[in-house]
């Protein structure tokens, strides 16, 4: 019986099993932000604990950036006060930070990868359940808390518990204008939101296979929604020639030897895993949510669900989401007006999905009274835009060019729905209350089709602009 | 590296107190703790915020929930229905419901992340059938000064005349019982055997065969 990527790289990972029955990783790579450190380097010095290894510890500054003025103090003092803790931790603990004047600053899952920090058959582990991000490269990547996060900086493992293994098989090939995050989403509708709790996933199958990078990053990123704390792609060229150049990936004689490892760590053909599912990718359509967690979405050329139609165990939930979204069963839900069009998170903030968007907006008008605004990823991702004059493109359109951060994805930073707005998100959460305002509304969808969204006025398929 | 500090073990084993039902299914980390108090260097202030746009509106005004009820004030062990506490990773969750002086949450189900953030707090969490969660919220609702009991070691939980049996994964039983849910210490013991699947792992020692 062959490996899956998750045996190999759990065993070689594995310092010994603890006495209550979990095992204790060793985790490679550590990533940390602003918000979920600054408690556990305080529990550190409280503890009289060391930072373990700080090289294999990196950190950025994403959720709390303002991304209009991101001058110094920032003018939100609570924000402030957590740069200035990170900034003084990592200088404490020689963990390298990239903050704004490195010029490699962003949102942690998007600097990861575009550095070449990220790499296949790593277990990495961020305080973020987006971490699952990483896991686009063949690697183990997961969300923690603070408390796991002190353990990580102390010890440089966690007592992690080893998942089951479900693999995510995608035939065939995605239609003209259905795009990685309408897979994601059509895969968590299908499977439920709950239906990846104590599983790692494994994506594959042709259409996964033809997927550049970022887009199996768009896909990895959401496995968090569907339950699954970990979710995979194994490593190919696809991935090699992604980490070839990139500034610490390896180089020279060693970028040969490392692809050599990297391949090595892929699923073997004849590994087992304890549930197979099938997904035909040529029946998937832009999707977009309707309610108030990830599962609940349709196709753009559907109505919205009955809630009689739907398991009874998800009935009141569409109930709740009715009464807030204010939508009624049985209308299409194309052409519901929207007030704000959002294009950025951690999902989709990448230069491929700012391309795909500007093309959408290219020579139109955002409609009337919508706020639309962009927000690149990273520094990085913000200067390859502007080079190829994509931000021209979305000024021009009416859309707002911001600086990089989460942003409005989640509103710890002054991007913020207000009252009941209705927003058209690339985001990855539609919970509510996400984006800042109680009464706020987000509906996830693709780039492409939250671009189509602000130049209609309202939600359209973005299939009639290509 | 300069050994750690010894705490004295904290043993968890019975939990007693006032209950407070919070109904709803797939209440969210968003839900439990608003992303805007998220902003804070130290956990201390996060009990005020519990639940906060659910029970207050805009205007600081008081909007009708369990938490905002005279009756359930002083209530420790809160009750809850299916896939409570689904969503982020961020332990501000848990320590919302631990500040605001929550010692233990009986329900339906616990999604993954939150119920690992929970036990590493020493937060327990238990489950019980869907019959068994609504009938001991209608006795609640009922008699809400009640003391409600949770025996970790034999899986049950008395309340007035009934004794329902609950569960809990046996790794997590197992932690709050010995006092190994404190986690940093005991990884810490095994350093040689850290630095030696260090060694060994390519990514880090250029690839050398």
């Amino acid at each position: 019986m062959g490996k899956t990527l998750l045996d190999k790289v759990w065993e070689l990972h594995r310092v010994r099993t603890l006495p209550n029955g979990k095992d204790q990783i060793f985790i490679g790579l550590h990533l940390i932000h602003e918000v979920t450190s600054p408690q556990a380097f305080q529990m550190i010095r409280e503890e009289k604990l060391k930072i373990l290894f700080p090289q294999n510890t990196f950190a950025t500054v994403d959720h709390i950036v303002p991304t209009d003025d991101q001058s110094r103090p920032l003018k939100d003092p609570l924000a402030e006060e957590m740069l200035a803790a990170l900034e003084n931790n990592t200088k404490e603990s020689g963990i390298k930070f990239f903050d704004f004047k490195s010029l490699k600053q962003g949102i942690v899952h998007v600097i990861g990868p575009e550095l070449g920090i990220t790499q296949p058959g790593m277990t990495i582990a961020c305080g973020d359940s987006h971490t699952s991000t990483h896991g686009a490269f063949g690697s183990l990547a997961f969300g923690i808390g603070t408390t796991q996060i002190k353990d990580l900086l102390a010890t440089q493992t966690l007592a992690l518990s080893k998942p089951k293994i479900r693999k995510i098989i995608v035939t065939g090939k995605l239609d003209k204008g259905v795009y990685a995050k309408d897979l994601i989403l059509a895969i968590i509708q299908k499977l439920g939101v709950n239906g990846g709790i104590g599983f790692c996933y494994e994506y594959a199958g042709e259409v996964i296979e033809n997927l550049n990078m970022e887009e199996r990053m768009s896909i990895c990123n959401m496995t968090i929604e569907g339950g699954a704390r970990m979710g995979y792609i194994n490593p190919d060229t696809t991935t090699f020639n992604y980490l070839f150049g990139k500034e610490f990936a390896p180089q020279g004689e060693e970028f040969e030897k490392a692809r050599v490892w990297w391949g090595s760590m892929a699923s073997e053909p004849n590994a087992k895993y304890d549930d197979v599912v099938e997904i035909a990718g040529s029946k998937i359509e832009p999707m977009v949510t309707w309610g108030i967690n990830p599962g609940q979405a349709i196709g753009i050329s559907k109505t919205l669900p009955d809630p009689k139609s739907l398991p009874s165990n998800d009935r009141e939930t569409a109930k709740e989401a009715y009464l807030h979204m204010g939508f009624e069963p049985g209308k299409p839900i194309k052409g519901i007006p929207i007030n704000v069009a959002f294009i950025g998170s951690c999902t989709n903030s990448r230069i491929s999905d700012l391309r795909e968007a500007a093309k959408i907006v290219k020579g139109k008008k955002v409609a009337p009274g919508v706020k639309a605004l962009v927000v690149p990823g990273s520094q990085q991702v913000q200067k390859a835009a502007e080079k190829e004059g994509l931000d021209k493109i979305f000024l021009e359109a009416g859309f707002q060019w911001r600086q990089a951060g989460c942003s409005m994805c989640l509103a710890m930073n002054p991007d913020k729905l207000k009252g009941n707005e209705l927003c058209a998100s690339s985001s990855n959460r539609n919970f509510k209350g996400r984006q800042g305002s109680a009464s706020g509304r987000t509906i996830l969808m693709s780039p492409a089709m939250a671009a189509a969204a602000a130049i209609k006025g309202s939600l359209s398929d973005v299939r009639e602009f290509l | 590296m300069s050994p750690k500090n010894s705490t004295a073990v904290k043993k968890i084993s019975f939990v007693s107190g006032r209950a407070v039902p919070v109904k709803g299914n797939d209440l969210d980390t968003d839900r439990i703790i608003p992303a805007r108090y998220l902003k804070c260097v130290t956990f201390d202030k996060l009990g005020d915020y519990l639940f906060y746009d659910v029970r207050f509106n805009e205007n600081g005004l008081k909007k009708e929930h369990a938490l905002n009820e005279k009756k359930y004030e002083g209530a420790s062990i809160m009750i809850v229905n299916r896939n409570f506490g689904c969503g982020s990773s961020r332990e501000h969750a848990p320590q919302s419901l631990l500040r605001y002086g929550i010692k233990a949450l009986i329900g339906e189900s616990f999604a993954e992340i939150f119920s690992d953030n929970c036990t590493a707090l020493g937060l327990p969490l238990v489950t019980g059938n869907k019959e068994d969660i609504e009938n001991l919220m209608n006795f609640v609702e009922d008699d809400p000064v009640s003391e409600i009991k949770i025996d970790l070691e034999k899986l049950e939980v008395v309340y007035g005349d009934f004794s329902i049996s609950i569960k809990q994964p046996e790794q997590t039983r197992h932690a709050l019982i010995e006092g190994s849910w404190d986690s940093t210490s005991e990884l810490l013991s095994s350093l040689d055997q850290i630095r030696l699947v260090r060694s060994k792992l390519p990514y880090l020692n250029q690839f050398k065969p």
